[in-house]
């Protein structure tokens, strides 16, 4: 490896650029793949023969659905061991087998039927808001895992890991909330304001280490997982301070955010959804229309897939890595605010956007690292976060069964050559499915 | 390492012109000075600021008047900093860098215990050093872990899932047992359990490495929170209370002073973590099976040409810094605690810190994990005698020292040449 300026990014190893480059392709195939469209082979067959093939090929819809299915086994097994009652009947499995399966059943099937009344409907409630309220809750998990999916996703597109979603997202909590209590300004314009620093908190914690790779080569995933907990401790910090902490607490939680600087809710008030899946949407039409319209998503696009011939090309590579970071920040910042300007809480707590960062790398890969694919994906966890609090609270199984579930979907899904061995699934077109957006340090 | 040497003539290139690295640290270095000979040296007061060598205020000490030691250190790394503006042999530079930070720390620590309040104005040495072990602890055992992953070339970001799935397995296995090394042996199998996910996929599936370490955290997390709360929190008496390993005080050793409190009255953990970074050492950069790991986390290729069989040795170390981080998890749940739900809190996070910040050797990464630990332990002191410096902000100590090294403002750290890289042959 003759490098003759390895601290700058502006020369990377030529091996970097050609995996990256392997990387893009994969996508660029992916995304034709996703497209119901099979080859044509000869003689043409029927468009159902067609539909009947590929429904059981490898391709990306009927992968994500198995691995669903997949972490859902896993879960009930899960279910089953951690069950002393249950685990007990197995103890005389041969004698009557009918109780332990019985058992099982019961206990699996009540608690994804509770994950499923709490996500999306509920065929025993009366009236409006008792029927929406599933629905509601689905939306209002959604929104921030939609921003910081695609915070996530952009990043991804142009080549970097940003695992910094959720310091950004702290940053941009942070600030929103200030601007939320500190500001007083009419309402509208108070929210413009508070939406706008989020954006701006999470801009800067982006700008970090995009610079820092632009200048001196130091890696994103590094820097990014550092200023995670740089963000976290300043928050816990900030949150105590004279001015921000509630006068009349003495724990660690802030004043709450004037009334003028909230989302509005969309259903009323007994329904927690708020304006946030409104921006959620259009958002994702912005990093649609940036990624697939813009010259600077060209540009982008460009440097994720080789830097080196997007420099040749003329392409700023420097400039675009911070612009890339700067608004992998602003979306998930906007995801943070979504957390204290929405439903979710109205003021400053140490753990007050929980996971969304974490989750949202988790919904980036799952959304292919496509804007509305990760839209989507953000709702299926939404839908699973909605759903896990109620079989919490009816069936008993603890909100982490969620946390694995989520985990479990993505492992199976970044390895789609197993769930093909597993499910003996038709080979789709060679190499479509391979997620290897493989970099290293 | 041919490639090592490729790579230094290529940095004495960019840094040609005025504004060496050397003389852009040594910069960093005076700016630091001066503001603790300036600043430091004006809130210092003129208490004594004691550093007495036992665990509390008793018996000998060390003593400065607080003022002159406040400025006396800051001048200390003044002089360190323009030793290197004025251009300092390149040999010298570890040593001048060091003894620049200490100055800094000393001259911190003037100010810090001299106006702490009436009566507090001293530091046990003893606490802080076996304070700082014993924090250091887990950071010690990830940090290998990673070193044994990478040096072979599979990065390792699932340190925390390995820290708190060994943690978890630990204290199930030695609680339902009621043996310790059964506990122990559970907690190592249950590290590598996280490693086997992780070989298998970036082995095996290709999967990105930094994206499977990610979602096997999360995983880790889920698993035991969930199992946590189904089986420990319902009956701790039979799932969480795990017997623990005593204290073993080493005789005559455990008599120096300072260092023996320290380390030769620990648990078995402190002994078989400091024995690693040992055997560790000399088995990656002595043994044939190093000479392989080395090679084949630079230049897969070639060494498999050698006849190396890549993917197999890859397997093996990933599996062992499984092991290894394990047993750091069993550190916690078999020697302090009970298992809690995420106990491992970024541990594992920061044992990657110091991986990197130790440039993925052992001995390296021993030091950051000590530096880390020391920050920890500082923090609690601090908060103990009342400082007017958060102690949220020297928790974000390590991780701002990381991205420093990262960013080549304090040493140029370089990663295994194919760490991160899938090796597929043919």
């Amino acid at each position: 490896m003759t490098n003759p300026n390895p601290g700058s990014p502006d020369k990377e190893p030529a091996t970097e650029a050609h995996a990256a480059q392997a990387a893009l392709g994969n996508t660029e195939r992916a995304e034709t793949a996703t497209s119901p469209k099979a080859p044509a082979p000869e003689p043409k067959p029927s468009l159902g023969r067609l539909f009947l093939d590929n429904l059981w090929a490898a391709n990306t819809f009927t992968v994500t659905l198995l691995s669903l299915v997949l972490a859902m086994v896993v879960g009930a097994i899960l279910m089953i061991v951690s069950d002393p009652e249950v685990l007990a009947t197995y103890s005389y499995i041969t004698a009557r087998p009918t109780d332990a399966l019985n058992a099982s059943w019961t206990l699996v099937s009540e608690a994804y039927g509770n994950l499923f009344k709490g996500a999306v409907f509920d065929p025993d409630a009366v009236g409006f808001q008792a029927a929406m309220s599933p629905i509601s809750e689905t939306l209002t998990y959604t929104a921030p895992l939609v921003f910081t999916g695609l915070s996530v996703a952009l990043a991804f597109r142009g080549g970097l890991f940003n695992i910094g979603a959720q310091g950004q997202a702290v940053m941009g909590v942070i600030l929103a909330a200030l601007a939320g209590f500190l500001l007083p300004l009419p309402p509208g314009l108070h929210l413009l304001v508070a939406v706008l620093a989020g954006a701006l908190g999470g801009a800067i914690w982006g700008f970090v280490p995009g610079i820092l790779k632009a200048r001196t080569g130091a890696h994103e995933v590094i820097n990014t997982i550092m200023l995670n907990y740089i963000a976290t401790y300043f928050l816990t910090w900030i949150i105590v301070q004279n001015g921000v902490q509630d006068p009349n607490r003495t724990d660690a939680i802030s004043r709450p955010v004037d009334g003028s600087a909230q989302l509005p809710r969309l259903l009323g008030d007994g329904l927690r959804v708020h304006a946030g899946i409104i921006l959620a949407v259009l958002a994702t039409w912005a990093v649609w229309w940036l990624l697939n319209r813009s010259t600077l998503g060209f540009e982008l696009r460009a440097v994720g897939a080789n830097p080196d011939a997007a420099r040749t090309a003329g392409i700023s590579v420097t400039r675009t890595y911070v612009l890339i970071m700067v608004f992998a920040g602003i979306l998930a910042g906007l995801g943070g605010s979504n957390m204290v300007l929405g439903s979710t809480a109205s003021a400053l707590t140490p753990l007050v956007v929980a996971q969304i960062g974490f989750d949202g790398i988790l919904v980036a890969l799952l959304g292919r690292v496509k804007p509305w694919g990760v839209a989507l994906a953000a709702l299926l966890f939404g839908a699973l976060q909605a759903g896990g609090n109620r079989m919490q609270s009816y069936s008993g199984i603890s909100l982490e069964l969620v946390t694995v579930l989520q985990a479990l979907i993505v492992i199976f899904i970044a390895a789609p050559a197993l769930v093909k061995a597993i499910f003996q699934l038709r080979a789709a077109r060679a190499a479509r499915l391979q997620t290897s957006l493989a970099k290293g340090w | 390492m041919s490639t090592m040497a490729v790579e230094d003539v290529a940095v004495a290139g960019v840094d040609q012109g005025f504004w060496t690295r050397t003389r852009k640290v040594g910069a960093v270095l005076l700016a630091l000075g001066l503001l603790a000979t300036v600043l430091f040296g004006a809130l210092a007061t003129g208490e004594q600021a004691r550093f007495t060598l036992s665990e509390d205020s008793a018996g000998a000490a060390l003593e400065i008047h607080g003022t002159v030691g406040a400025i006396g250190f800051g001048l200390l790394a003044v002089a360190a900093g323009v030793a290197m503006l004025a251009g300092l042999p390149k040999r010298w530079f570890t040593l001048v860098l060091g003894v620049g930070l200490v100055g800094f720390v000393l001259s911190f620590l003037c100010w810090q215990v001299s106006d702490a309040p009436a009566g507090q104005n001293f530091m046990p040495l003893v606490n802080i050093l076996r304070g700082t072990f014993v924090l250091a602890l887990p950071l010690i055992f990830g940090a290998l872990a990673g070193v044994l992953c990478e040096r072979s070339g599979v990065v390792n970001v699932a340190i925390e899932g390995q820290l708190l799935m060994g943690a978890f397995s630990g204290a199930l296995f030695g609680s339902l047992t009621g043996n310790i090394w059964v506990g122990l042996v559970a907690a190592a199998v249950g590290g590598a359990f996280i490693s086997l996910l992780l070989a298998v996929f970036s082995i095996r599936y290709l999967v990105d490495q930094v994206v499977m370490g990610i979602v096997l955290n999360l995983l880790a997390v889920g698993v035991t929170g969930f199992l946590y709360e189904r089986l420990m929190q319902t009956n701790a008496q039979k799932y969480n209370s795990a017997p623990r390993f005593s204290n073993w005080e080493i005789p005559l050793l455990s008599d120096i002073p300072l260092l023996g409190p320290a380390l030769f009255r620990g648990n078995i953990f402190l002994y078989l973590g400091l024995l690693l970074v040992l055997v560790i050492h000399i088995a990656l950069f002595r043994t044939r099976w190093g000479l392989r790991t080395r090679s084949v986390g630079e230049h897969p290729t070639a060494a498999d040409t050698l006849g190396v069989k890549v993917l197999g040795l890859r397997y093996r170390n990933v599996l062992l810094a499984g092991v290894v981080a394990g047993i750091g998890g069993a550190s916690y749940t078999l020697a302090l605690y009970s298992f809690t739900k995420n106990m491992i809190g970024g541990k594992g996070f920061i044992a990657l810190a110091a991986l990197i910040f130790g440039r993925w050797s052992p001995t390296g990464a021993l030091l950051a994990a000590l530096f880390f630990g020391f920050a920890d332990q500082l923090a609690t002191y601090l908060g103990a005698i009342n400082s007017v410096i958060p102690n949220q902000f020297l928790a974000m100590l390590p991780y701002l020292a990381t991205i420093l090294a990262v960013a080549g403002l304090v040493g140029r750290v370089r990663a295994p040449a194919a760490d991160g890289k899938p090796y597929i042959k043919g």
